[in-house]
Protein backbone atom coordinates (compact mmCIF):
# COMPACT_ATOMS: atom_id res chain seq x y z
CA UNK A 1 0.00 0.00 0.00
CA UNK A 2 2.19 2.69 -1.22
CA UNK A 3 -1.17 5.58 -1.87
CA UNK A 4 -3.68 5.81 0.09
CA UNK A 5 -7.18 5.27 -1.66
CA UNK A 6 -9.06 8.55 -1.18
CA UNK A 7 -11.80 8.17 1.40
CA UNK A 8 -14.81 7.39 0.93
CA UNK A 9 -16.31 8.09 4.52
CA UNK A 10 -14.63 10.27 6.97
CA UNK A 11 -15.36 11.76 10.69
CA UNK A 12 -13.87 14.56 11.65
CA UNK A 13 -13.54 14.80 15.56
CA UNK A 14 -17.22 13.13 16.09
CA UNK A 15 -18.07 13.52 19.68
CA UNK A 16 -21.29 11.75 21.18
CA UNK A 17 -22.37 12.04 24.75
CA UNK A 18 -24.59 10.20 27.05
CA UNK A 19 -25.64 12.30 29.74
CA UNK A 20 -22.65 12.98 31.39
CA UNK A 21 -20.78 9.71 29.79
CA UNK A 22 -19.21 10.30 26.29
CA UNK A 23 -19.24 7.22 24.55
CA UNK A 24 -17.46 8.56 21.83
CA UNK A 25 -14.71 11.81 22.25
CA UNK A 26 -13.33 13.22 19.52
CA UNK A 27 -12.97 10.66 16.88
CA UNK A 28 -11.89 11.60 13.37
CA UNK A 29 -11.00 8.09 10.99
CA UNK A 30 -11.10 8.08 7.10
CA UNK A 31 -12.33 5.14 5.60
CA UNK A 32 -10.04 4.22 2.65
CA UNK A 33 -12.84 3.88 -0.98
CA UNK A 34 -12.57 -0.23 -1.72
CA UNK A 35 -10.84 -1.25 0.91
CA UNK A 36 -11.95 -3.72 4.32
CA UNK A 37 -11.35 -1.63 7.90
CA UNK A 38 -11.60 -2.72 10.69
CA UNK A 39 -12.86 -0.87 14.26
CA UNK A 40 -11.73 -2.85 17.16
CA UNK A 41 -11.76 -2.32 21.35
CA UNK A 42 -12.74 -3.86 24.05
CA UNK A 43 -16.40 -3.61 25.43
CA UNK A 44 -17.98 -0.58 26.01
CA UNK A 45 -15.19 0.98 24.08
CA UNK A 46 -17.91 3.01 21.65
CA UNK A 47 -17.54 1.12 18.54
CA UNK A 48 -21.30 0.36 18.43
CA UNK A 49 -21.90 4.19 19.05
CA UNK A 50 -19.77 4.69 16.42
CA UNK A 51 -21.89 2.98 13.98
CA UNK A 52 -25.47 4.39 15.34
CA UNK A 53 -23.28 7.75 14.51
CA UNK A 54 -22.24 7.18 11.50
CA UNK A 55 -26.07 5.65 10.33
CA UNK A 56 -27.78 8.57 11.85
CA UNK A 57 -29.16 6.32 14.96
CA UNK A 58 -28.11 8.67 17.30
CA UNK A 59 -26.68 12.64 15.78
CA UNK A 60 -23.25 12.94 17.24
CA UNK A 61 -23.24 15.99 19.99
CA UNK A 62 -20.41 17.39 17.90
CA UNK A 63 -18.39 17.20 15.01
CA UNK A 64 -19.42 16.08 11.17
CA UNK A 65 -20.08 12.82 8.75
CA UNK A 66 -19.17 12.70 5.55
CA UNK A 67 -19.46 10.18 2.85
CA UNK A 68 -17.83 11.17 -0.78
CA UNK A 69 -17.01 14.65 0.61
CA UNK A 70 -21.17 14.86 1.28
CA UNK A 71 -22.24 15.75 4.64
CA UNK A 72 -24.23 13.35 6.40
CA UNK A 73 -24.45 15.07 9.81
CA UNK A 74 -27.92 15.62 11.12
CA UNK A 75 -29.40 13.37 7.98
CA UNK A 76 -32.68 11.06 9.46
CA UNK A 77 -31.20 7.51 8.75
CA UNK A 78 -33.74 6.76 6.11
CA UNK A 79 -31.55 9.52 3.88
CA UNK A 80 -28.09 8.11 4.76
CA UNK A 81 -29.32 4.84 3.79
CA UNK A 82 -29.86 6.44 0.50
CA UNK A 83 -27.15 8.32 -0.13
CA UNK A 84 -25.38 4.42 -0.02
CA UNK A 85 -24.17 3.74 3.60
CA UNK A 86 -25.98 0.15 5.08
CA UNK A 87 -25.42 -1.95 7.97
CA UNK A 88 -25.85 -5.47 9.54
CA UNK A 89 -26.81 -5.93 13.56
CA UNK A 90 -24.28 -7.18 16.30
CA UNK A 91 -27.99 -8.57 17.92
CA UNK A 92 -29.68 -9.93 13.81
CA UNK A 93 -32.75 -7.71 13.15
CA UNK A 94 -34.71 -9.80 10.47
CA UNK A 95 -38.49 -8.51 9.26
CA UNK A 96 -40.63 -11.39 11.45
CA UNK A 97 -42.89 -11.36 8.80
CA UNK A 98 -41.02 -11.78 5.52
CA UNK A 99 -39.25 -15.07 4.16
CA UNK A 100 -35.65 -14.76 2.60
CA UNK A 101 -37.10 -13.59 -0.73
CA UNK A 102 -38.99 -10.74 0.59
CA UNK A 103 -35.77 -9.74 2.36
CA UNK A 104 -33.92 -9.30 -0.94
CA UNK A 105 -36.96 -7.23 -2.11
CA UNK A 106 -37.72 -4.59 0.54
CA UNK A 107 -34.50 -2.50 0.25
CA UNK A 108 -34.51 -2.11 -3.31
CA UNK A 109 -34.57 1.21 -4.70
CA UNK A 110 -34.93 0.05 -8.17
CA UNK A 111 -38.02 0.55 -9.76
CA UNK A 112 -38.24 2.86 -7.32
CA UNK A 113 -41.25 5.05 -8.97
CA UNK A 114 -44.28 4.86 -6.97
CA UNK A 115 -45.94 3.03 -9.98
CA UNK A 116 -42.84 0.41 -9.83
CA UNK A 117 -43.64 0.10 -6.20
CA UNK A 118 -46.83 -0.81 -6.87
CA UNK A 119 -46.36 -3.59 -9.12
CA UNK A 120 -46.47 -6.90 -7.78
CA UNK A 121 -42.86 -7.44 -5.82
CA UNK A 122 -39.99 -9.47 -7.46
CA UNK A 123 -41.71 -10.61 -10.82
CA UNK A 124 -38.70 -11.75 -12.46
CA UNK A 125 -38.69 -9.80 -15.32
CA UNK A 126 -38.27 -6.75 -13.65
CA UNK A 127 -34.60 -4.69 -12.47
CA UNK A 128 -35.74 -5.61 -8.37
CA UNK A 129 -36.35 -9.19 -9.01
CA UNK A 130 -32.93 -9.99 -11.09
CA UNK A 131 -31.02 -7.93 -8.51
CA UNK A 132 -32.79 -10.44 -5.52
CA UNK A 133 -31.90 -13.22 -7.79
CA UNK A 134 -27.87 -12.20 -8.14
CA UNK A 135 -28.31 -11.40 -4.50
CA UNK A 136 -29.92 -15.02 -3.57
CA UNK A 137 -27.28 -16.51 -5.15
CA UNK A 138 -24.14 -14.67 -4.37
CA UNK A 139 -25.10 -15.51 -0.43
CA UNK A 140 -26.06 -19.25 -1.78
CA UNK A 141 -29.88 -18.98 0.06
CA UNK A 142 -31.32 -20.88 -3.09
CA UNK A 143 -32.70 -23.25 -1.09
CA UNK A 144 -34.22 -21.29 1.45
CA UNK A 145 -35.45 -19.05 -0.84
CA UNK A 146 -38.97 -18.85 0.80
CA UNK A 147 -38.73 -20.18 4.42
CA UNK A 148 -39.44 -17.34 6.86
CA UNK A 149 -36.08 -15.85 7.42
CA UNK A 150 -36.63 -15.60 11.29
CA UNK A 151 -36.78 -19.84 11.69
CA UNK A 152 -32.77 -19.93 9.63
CA UNK A 153 -29.86 -21.05 11.70
CA UNK A 154 -27.86 -18.54 13.03
CA UNK A 155 -25.54 -18.05 10.50
CA UNK A 156 -27.48 -17.68 7.40
CA UNK A 157 -29.86 -15.17 9.33
CA UNK A 158 -26.18 -12.98 9.42
CA UNK A 159 -26.58 -13.95 5.14
CA UNK A 160 -30.03 -12.78 5.16
CA UNK A 161 -28.97 -9.85 6.89
CA UNK A 162 -26.27 -8.97 4.72
CA UNK A 163 -28.00 -10.06 1.24
CA UNK A 164 -31.09 -7.56 2.78
CA UNK A 165 -27.84 -4.91 3.01
CA UNK A 166 -26.70 -5.30 -0.17
CA UNK A 167 -29.45 -4.98 -2.19
CA UNK A 168 -29.97 -1.43 -0.93
CA UNK A 169 -27.33 -1.21 -3.63
CA UNK A 170 -24.97 0.88 -0.89
CA UNK A 171 -21.53 2.27 -1.38
CA UNK A 172 -20.07 1.34 2.22
CA UNK A 173 -20.80 -1.25 3.79
CA UNK A 174 -21.34 -1.51 7.87
CA UNK A 175 -21.18 -5.08 9.48
CA UNK A 176 -21.45 -5.28 13.40
CA UNK A 177 -19.26 -8.21 14.23
CA UNK A 178 -20.71 -10.00 11.58
CA UNK A 179 -19.13 -13.48 12.75
CA UNK A 180 -20.35 -13.58 16.27
CA UNK A 181 -21.66 -17.33 16.56
CA UNK A 182 -20.92 -18.88 13.30
CA UNK A 183 -18.66 -21.43 13.05
CA UNK A 184 -15.26 -21.36 11.68
CA UNK A 185 -16.44 -22.75 8.43
CA UNK A 186 -19.07 -20.31 8.22
CA UNK A 187 -16.64 -17.40 9.30
CA UNK A 188 -14.16 -18.88 7.07
CA UNK A 189 -17.23 -18.71 3.92
CA UNK A 190 -18.14 -15.16 4.68
CA UNK A 191 -14.25 -13.90 4.66
CA UNK A 192 -14.17 -15.06 1.27
CA UNK A 193 -17.58 -13.47 0.90
CA UNK A 194 -16.26 -10.23 1.94
CA UNK A 195 -13.07 -10.42 0.08
CA UNK A 196 -14.68 -10.64 -3.38
CA UNK A 197 -17.25 -7.73 -2.88
CA UNK A 198 -13.66 -5.93 -1.93
CA UNK A 199 -12.38 -6.80 -5.04
CA UNK A 200 -16.11 -5.10 -6.82
CA UNK A 201 -14.75 -2.36 -5.26
CA UNK A 202 -17.43 -2.03 -2.12
CA UNK A 203 -16.27 -0.61 0.99
CA UNK A 204 -16.50 -2.49 4.14
CA UNK A 205 -16.42 -0.78 7.60
CA UNK A 206 -16.29 -4.16 10.22
CA UNK A 207 -16.71 -4.20 13.84
CA UNK A 208 -15.20 -7.82 14.86
CA UNK A 209 -14.06 -9.33 18.31
CA UNK A 210 -12.07 -11.95 16.84
CA UNK A 211 -8.45 -11.21 15.89
CA UNK A 212 -7.40 -13.94 13.12
CA UNK A 213 -10.77 -12.66 11.51
CA UNK A 214 -9.70 -8.87 11.67
CA UNK A 215 -5.95 -9.42 11.31
CA UNK A 216 -5.97 -11.79 8.43
CA UNK A 217 -9.28 -9.60 6.77
CA UNK A 218 -8.82 -6.14 7.07
CA UNK A 219 -6.05 -3.78 5.18
CA UNK A 220 -6.37 -0.94 7.83
CA UNK A 221 -7.56 -1.36 11.83
CA UNK A 222 -8.48 1.61 14.44
CA UNK A 223 -9.11 1.18 18.05
CA UNK A 224 -11.88 2.74 20.02
CA UNK A 225 -10.84 2.46 23.91
CA UNK A 226 -13.12 4.50 26.53
CA UNK A 227 -14.66 6.56 23.34
CA UNK A 228 -11.15 7.71 22.27
CA UNK A 229 -9.26 6.61 19.62
CA UNK A 230 -6.24 4.77 20.39
CA UNK A 231 -4.41 3.67 17.61
CA UNK A 232 -4.58 2.87 13.79
CA UNK A 233 -3.23 1.43 11.35
CA UNK A 234 -2.01 -1.60 9.09
CA UNK A 235 -2.72 -4.92 10.75
CA UNK A 236 0.85 -5.10 11.56
CA UNK A 237 1.19 -1.50 12.66
CA UNK A 238 -1.67 -2.38 14.96
CA UNK A 239 -0.29 -5.73 16.33
CA UNK A 240 2.12 -4.60 18.32
CA UNK A 241 1.44 -0.88 19.25
CA UNK A 242 1.94 -0.20 22.75
CA UNK A 243 -1.16 1.23 23.61
CA UNK A 244 -3.09 -1.09 22.10
CA UNK A 245 -1.52 -4.43 23.82
CA UNK A 246 -2.11 -1.86 27.37
CA UNK A 247 -6.20 -1.45 26.37
CA UNK A 248 -6.45 -5.54 25.75
CA UNK A 249 -3.96 -6.69 28.75
CA UNK A 250 -5.69 -4.12 30.64
CA UNK A 251 -2.17 -3.37 32.51
CA UNK A 252 -3.32 -1.86 35.74
CA UNK A 253 -1.81 1.87 36.23
CA UNK B 1 -84.57 -11.80 -5.84
CA UNK B 2 -82.97 -12.26 -2.24
CA UNK B 3 -85.18 -11.05 0.80
CA UNK B 4 -84.96 -7.86 2.48
CA UNK B 5 -83.67 -9.65 5.51
CA UNK B 6 -80.97 -11.14 3.54
CA UNK B 7 -80.00 -8.11 1.24
CA UNK B 8 -79.89 -6.29 4.91
CA UNK B 9 -77.09 -8.95 6.12
CA UNK B 10 -75.38 -8.21 3.29
CA UNK B 11 -75.07 -4.70 2.60
CA UNK B 12 -74.02 -4.76 6.26
CA UNK B 13 -71.63 -7.04 5.99
CA UNK B 14 -69.71 -5.18 3.12
CA UNK B 15 -70.14 -2.17 4.68
CA UNK B 16 -68.74 -3.78 8.20
CA UNK B 17 -66.05 -5.06 5.43
CA UNK B 18 -64.96 -1.55 4.31
CA UNK B 19 -64.52 -0.35 8.34
CA UNK B 20 -62.58 -2.91 9.23
CA UNK B 21 -60.51 -3.05 6.27
CA UNK B 22 -59.51 0.88 7.35
CA UNK B 23 -58.53 -0.55 10.23
CA UNK B 24 -56.41 -3.13 9.09
CA UNK B 25 -54.60 -0.78 6.45
CA UNK B 26 -53.07 1.38 9.42
CA UNK B 27 -52.82 -2.00 11.48
CA UNK B 28 -50.14 -3.26 8.96
CA UNK B 29 -47.86 -0.42 9.68
CA UNK B 30 -48.05 -1.39 13.25
CA UNK B 31 -50.65 1.30 14.60
CA UNK B 32 -53.83 0.46 16.42
CA UNK B 33 -56.82 3.28 15.57
CA UNK B 34 -59.39 2.94 17.87
CA UNK B 35 -60.81 6.28 16.22
CA UNK B 36 -62.20 4.81 12.66
CA UNK B 37 -65.59 5.58 13.91
CA UNK B 38 -64.60 8.72 13.42
CA UNK B 39 -63.58 8.97 9.82
CA UNK B 40 -66.67 6.96 9.02
CA UNK B 41 -69.07 9.50 10.79
CA UNK B 42 -67.06 12.48 8.36
CA UNK B 43 -68.05 10.36 5.10
CA UNK B 44 -71.06 9.75 6.39
CA UNK B 45 -72.34 13.47 6.91
CA UNK B 46 -70.10 15.12 4.04
CA UNK B 47 -71.10 12.37 1.69
CA UNK B 48 -74.80 12.81 2.67
CA UNK B 49 -74.47 16.47 2.36
CA UNK B 50 -72.95 16.65 -0.79
CA UNK B 51 -76.38 14.15 -2.48
CA UNK B 52 -79.23 15.63 0.01
CA UNK B 53 -77.58 19.13 0.09
CA UNK B 54 -75.52 19.96 -3.30
CA UNK B 55 -77.45 17.62 -4.92
CA UNK B 56 -74.42 15.54 -6.46
CA UNK B 57 -74.21 11.46 -7.40
CA UNK B 58 -73.54 9.17 -5.06
CA UNK B 59 -70.34 7.62 -6.36
CA UNK B 60 -68.94 11.57 -6.80
CA UNK B 61 -70.06 12.43 -3.17
CA UNK B 62 -68.19 9.05 -1.83
CA UNK B 63 -64.88 9.31 -3.85
CA UNK B 64 -65.01 13.72 -2.67
CA UNK B 65 -65.25 12.29 1.23
CA UNK B 66 -62.58 9.70 0.90
CA UNK B 67 -60.83 12.26 -0.06
CA UNK B 68 -61.33 14.79 2.01
CA UNK B 69 -61.62 11.72 5.10
CA UNK B 70 -58.27 11.06 3.47
CA UNK B 71 -56.58 13.80 4.35
CA UNK B 72 -58.11 14.19 7.80
CA UNK B 73 -56.18 10.97 8.02
CA UNK B 74 -53.06 12.26 7.19
CA UNK B 75 -53.34 15.23 9.83
CA UNK B 76 -53.92 13.14 12.44
CA UNK B 77 -51.22 10.71 11.00
CA UNK B 78 -48.70 13.08 12.33
CA UNK B 79 -49.48 13.22 16.05
CA UNK B 80 -49.71 9.45 15.59
CA UNK B 81 -46.19 8.95 14.49
CA UNK B 82 -45.31 10.06 18.25
CA UNK B 83 -47.26 7.75 19.96
CA UNK B 84 -47.27 3.53 20.27
CA UNK B 85 -49.54 1.14 21.44
CA UNK B 86 -51.68 1.50 23.96
CA UNK B 87 -50.77 5.29 23.93
CA UNK B 88 -51.77 5.81 20.24
CA UNK B 89 -55.14 3.35 20.89
CA UNK B 90 -56.07 6.19 23.41
CA UNK B 91 -55.31 8.89 21.30
CA UNK B 92 -57.46 7.85 17.94
CA UNK B 93 -60.24 6.64 20.62
CA UNK B 94 -60.36 10.93 21.67
CA UNK B 95 -59.89 11.39 17.86
CA UNK B 96 -63.32 9.36 17.26
CA UNK B 97 -65.01 10.90 20.20
CA UNK B 98 -64.24 14.53 18.93
CA UNK B 99 -66.02 13.69 15.83
CA UNK B 100 -68.83 12.35 17.34
CA UNK B 101 -69.27 15.62 19.75
CA UNK B 102 -68.89 17.40 16.72
CA UNK B 103 -71.65 16.01 14.91
CA UNK B 104 -74.00 15.97 18.30
CA UNK B 105 -73.27 19.62 18.33
CA UNK B 106 -73.37 20.48 14.53
CA UNK B 107 -76.88 21.77 14.20
CA UNK B 108 -76.72 22.32 10.16
CA UNK B 109 -76.48 18.37 9.50
CA UNK B 110 -79.42 17.95 12.49
CA UNK B 111 -77.20 17.76 15.14
CA UNK B 112 -78.56 15.21 17.85
CA UNK B 113 -81.70 14.68 15.70
CA UNK B 114 -79.53 13.02 12.95
CA UNK B 115 -80.19 13.87 9.46
CA UNK B 116 -82.06 11.80 6.54
CA UNK B 117 -82.96 12.40 2.83
CA UNK B 118 -80.94 10.06 1.40
CA UNK B 119 -81.67 8.09 -1.20
CA UNK B 120 -81.18 4.26 -0.76
CA UNK B 121 -78.92 2.21 -2.58
CA UNK B 122 -78.88 -1.04 -3.64
CA UNK B 123 -76.63 -4.12 -2.10
CA UNK B 124 -74.96 -4.35 -5.52
CA UNK B 125 -73.76 -0.69 -5.45
CA UNK B 126 -72.37 -1.59 -2.12
CA UNK B 127 -70.73 -5.12 -2.85
CA UNK B 128 -69.24 -2.84 -6.25
CA UNK B 129 -67.40 -0.47 -3.78
CA UNK B 130 -66.55 -3.30 -1.25
CA UNK B 131 -65.73 -5.68 -3.45
CA UNK B 132 -63.07 -3.32 -5.70
CA UNK B 133 -61.70 -2.08 -2.84
CA UNK B 134 -60.98 -5.72 -1.04
CA UNK B 135 -59.55 -6.83 -4.42
CA UNK B 136 -57.46 -3.66 -4.62
CA UNK B 137 -56.13 -3.54 -0.99
CA UNK B 138 -55.56 -7.71 -1.74
CA UNK B 139 -53.26 -6.66 -4.73
CA UNK B 140 -51.45 -4.36 -2.80
CA UNK B 141 -49.85 -6.70 -0.67
CA UNK B 142 -48.18 -8.31 -3.71
CA UNK B 143 -46.55 -5.05 -4.28
CA UNK B 144 -43.04 -3.81 -2.90
CA UNK B 145 -45.03 -0.72 -1.22
CA UNK B 146 -46.69 -3.12 0.78
CA UNK B 147 -43.48 -4.99 1.65
CA UNK B 148 -42.40 -1.57 2.84
CA UNK B 149 -45.77 -1.40 5.14
CA UNK B 150 -44.77 -4.88 6.38
CA UNK B 151 -41.05 -3.62 7.18
CA UNK B 152 -42.55 -0.71 9.41
CA UNK B 153 -44.67 -2.86 10.99
CA UNK B 154 -41.98 -5.50 11.38
CA UNK B 155 -39.00 -3.54 12.77
CA UNK B 156 -39.08 0.19 12.16
CA UNK B 157 -35.95 0.78 13.31
CA UNK B 158 -34.12 -2.22 10.78
CA UNK B 159 -36.56 -0.34 7.91
CA UNK B 160 -35.27 3.43 8.29
CA UNK B 161 -31.68 1.86 8.46
CA UNK B 162 -32.23 -0.19 4.96
CA UNK B 163 -33.90 3.01 3.47
CA UNK B 164 -37.38 2.98 4.28
CA UNK B 165 -39.19 6.26 5.15
CA UNK B 166 -41.60 4.66 7.68
CA UNK B 167 -43.04 8.33 8.30
CA UNK B 168 -44.11 8.51 4.91
CA UNK B 169 -45.27 4.63 4.90
CA UNK B 170 -47.51 5.26 8.33
CA UNK B 171 -48.53 8.69 7.45
CA UNK B 172 -49.31 7.86 4.10
CA UNK B 173 -51.30 4.54 5.86
CA UNK B 174 -53.52 6.76 8.14
CA UNK B 175 -54.18 8.82 5.11
CA UNK B 176 -55.56 5.47 2.87
CA UNK B 177 -57.39 3.89 6.07
CA UNK B 178 -59.34 7.17 6.50
CA UNK B 179 -60.55 7.38 2.98
CA UNK B 180 -61.74 3.54 3.18
CA UNK B 181 -63.47 4.56 6.20
CA UNK B 182 -65.19 7.49 4.60
CA UNK B 183 -66.47 5.12 1.91
CA UNK B 184 -67.86 2.77 4.37
CA UNK B 185 -69.58 5.55 6.42
CA UNK B 186 -71.44 7.27 2.85
CA UNK B 187 -72.72 3.75 2.16
CA UNK B 188 -73.85 3.03 5.51
CA UNK B 189 -75.63 6.35 5.41
CA UNK B 190 -77.02 5.67 1.99
CA UNK B 191 -77.92 2.51 2.93
CA UNK B 192 -79.81 3.50 6.64
CA UNK B 193 -80.66 6.74 4.61
CA UNK B 194 -80.84 8.04 8.49
CA UNK B 195 -77.49 8.69 9.96
CA UNK B 196 -77.20 10.37 13.60
CA UNK B 197 -73.81 10.59 15.96
CA UNK B 198 -74.58 7.65 18.05
CA UNK B 199 -73.95 5.72 14.89
CA UNK B 200 -70.63 6.65 14.55
CA UNK B 201 -69.02 5.98 18.49
CA UNK B 202 -66.60 3.90 20.28
CA UNK B 203 -68.39 0.83 19.89
CA UNK B 204 -68.67 1.18 15.94
CA UNK B 205 -64.60 1.48 16.36
CA UNK B 206 -64.30 -1.38 18.54
CA UNK B 207 -66.59 -3.31 16.23
CA UNK B 208 -64.22 -2.60 13.20
CA UNK B 209 -61.35 -3.51 15.16
CA UNK B 210 -63.19 -6.59 16.50
CA UNK B 211 -63.97 -7.81 12.81
CA UNK B 212 -60.17 -7.82 11.94
CA UNK B 213 -58.54 -9.35 14.69
CA UNK B 214 -61.55 -11.98 14.42
CA UNK B 215 -60.80 -12.80 10.70
CA UNK B 216 -57.25 -12.26 10.29
CA UNK B 217 -55.38 -9.04 10.74
CA UNK B 218 -52.25 -10.39 8.03
CA UNK B 219 -54.47 -10.78 5.30
CA UNK B 220 -56.69 -8.20 3.73
CA UNK B 221 -59.32 -10.82 3.46
CA UNK B 222 -59.15 -10.97 6.87
CA UNK B 223 -61.58 -8.55 7.28
CA UNK B 224 -64.35 -10.11 4.50
CA UNK B 225 -64.31 -13.47 7.30
CA UNK B 226 -64.15 -11.25 10.38
CA UNK B 227 -66.83 -8.84 8.79
CA UNK B 228 -69.27 -11.53 7.90
CA UNK B 229 -68.95 -13.52 11.13
CA UNK B 230 -69.75 -10.53 12.98
CA UNK B 231 -72.44 -9.94 11.02
CA UNK B 232 -73.41 -13.37 10.58
CA UNK B 233 -73.01 -14.70 13.84
CA UNK B 234 -75.69 -13.27 16.08
CA UNK B 235 -78.48 -14.14 13.20
CA UNK B 236 -77.40 -17.78 13.63
CA UNK B 237 -76.99 -17.89 17.72
CA UNK B 238 -80.82 -16.57 18.17
CA UNK B 239 -81.79 -19.99 19.32
CA UNK B 240 -79.37 -19.09 22.55
CA UNK B 241 -81.42 -15.79 23.26
CA UNK B 242 -80.15 -14.11 25.95
CA UNK B 243 -77.47 -15.83 26.53
CA UNK B 244 -76.47 -15.11 22.62
CA UNK B 245 -73.90 -12.16 23.92
CA UNK B 246 -71.80 -14.32 26.16
CA UNK B 247 -71.83 -17.32 23.57
CA UNK B 248 -70.58 -14.68 21.28
CA UNK B 249 -67.65 -13.51 23.40
CA UNK B 250 -66.75 -17.30 24.42
CA UNK B 251 -66.32 -17.86 20.74
CA UNK B 252 -64.04 -14.77 20.20
CA UNK B 253 -61.81 -15.52 23.32
CA UNK B 254 -61.65 -19.17 21.84
CA UNK B 255 -60.06 -17.98 18.36
CA UNK B 256 -57.71 -15.72 20.16
CA UNK B 257 -56.21 -18.16 21.86
CA UNK B 258 -56.55 -20.89 19.64
CA UNK B 259 -54.98 -18.52 16.50
CA UNK B 260 -54.24 -15.41 17.75
CA UNK B 261 -53.29 -13.49 14.26
CA UNK B 262 -56.98 -14.54 13.09
CA UNK B 263 -59.14 -16.91 11.63
CA UNK B 264 -57.79 -16.25 7.96
CA UNK B 265 -53.77 -15.93 8.35
CA UNK B 266 -50.95 -15.77 4.89
CA UNK B 267 -50.46 -19.12 5.37
CA UNK B 268 -54.46 -20.17 4.64
CA UNK B 269 -54.48 -17.71 2.39
CA UNK B 270 -52.17 -19.25 -0.05
CA UNK B 271 -53.84 -22.69 0.71
CA UNK B 272 -57.03 -21.34 -0.22
CA UNK B 273 -56.02 -19.57 -3.46
CA UNK B 274 -53.45 -22.27 -4.52
CA UNK B 275 -51.14 -20.14 -4.70
CA UNK B 276 -47.02 -21.51 -4.59
CA UNK B 277 -46.72 -22.83 -1.34
CA UNK B 278 -43.27 -22.00 0.66
CA UNK B 279 -41.00 -25.39 -0.38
Amino acid sequence: MSTMPAPLLSLVDVTRTFGGVQALSGVSLDVAAGRITGVIGPNGAGKTTLFNVITGAYTPTAGEIYLDGARLTGLKPYQIARAGIARTFQNIRLFSSMSVWEHLLVAQRHDGSVFGRLLPAGLARSKAGREAEKALVFFGLEKVRDRPARELPYGTQRKVEMARALTANPRLLLLDEPIAGMSHEEADELRHLLMRLRADGLTILLIEHDMTFVMNLCDRIHVLDFGRQIAHGTPEAVRTDPAVLDAYLGADT
Amino acid sequence: MISTYHAALLADSGILMLGALSVYIILATGQLSLGNAGFMGIGAYLASYLTVEAGLPLTLALVLSALAAGMVGIVIGFPALRLRGIYLAMATLGFGEMVRSFFLNFEPMGGAGGFSGMVHVSVGYIWLWAGGILVLVTLLERSRLWLEIRATHDDETAASLVGLNTTATKIGAFGFGAAVAAVAGGLFAHHHVYIEPANFGFDRSIELVLAVILGGSTVAPGALVGAVLLVLLPETLRFLADWRLAAFGTLLVLVLLVRRQGILDRGLFRALTFRRQAS
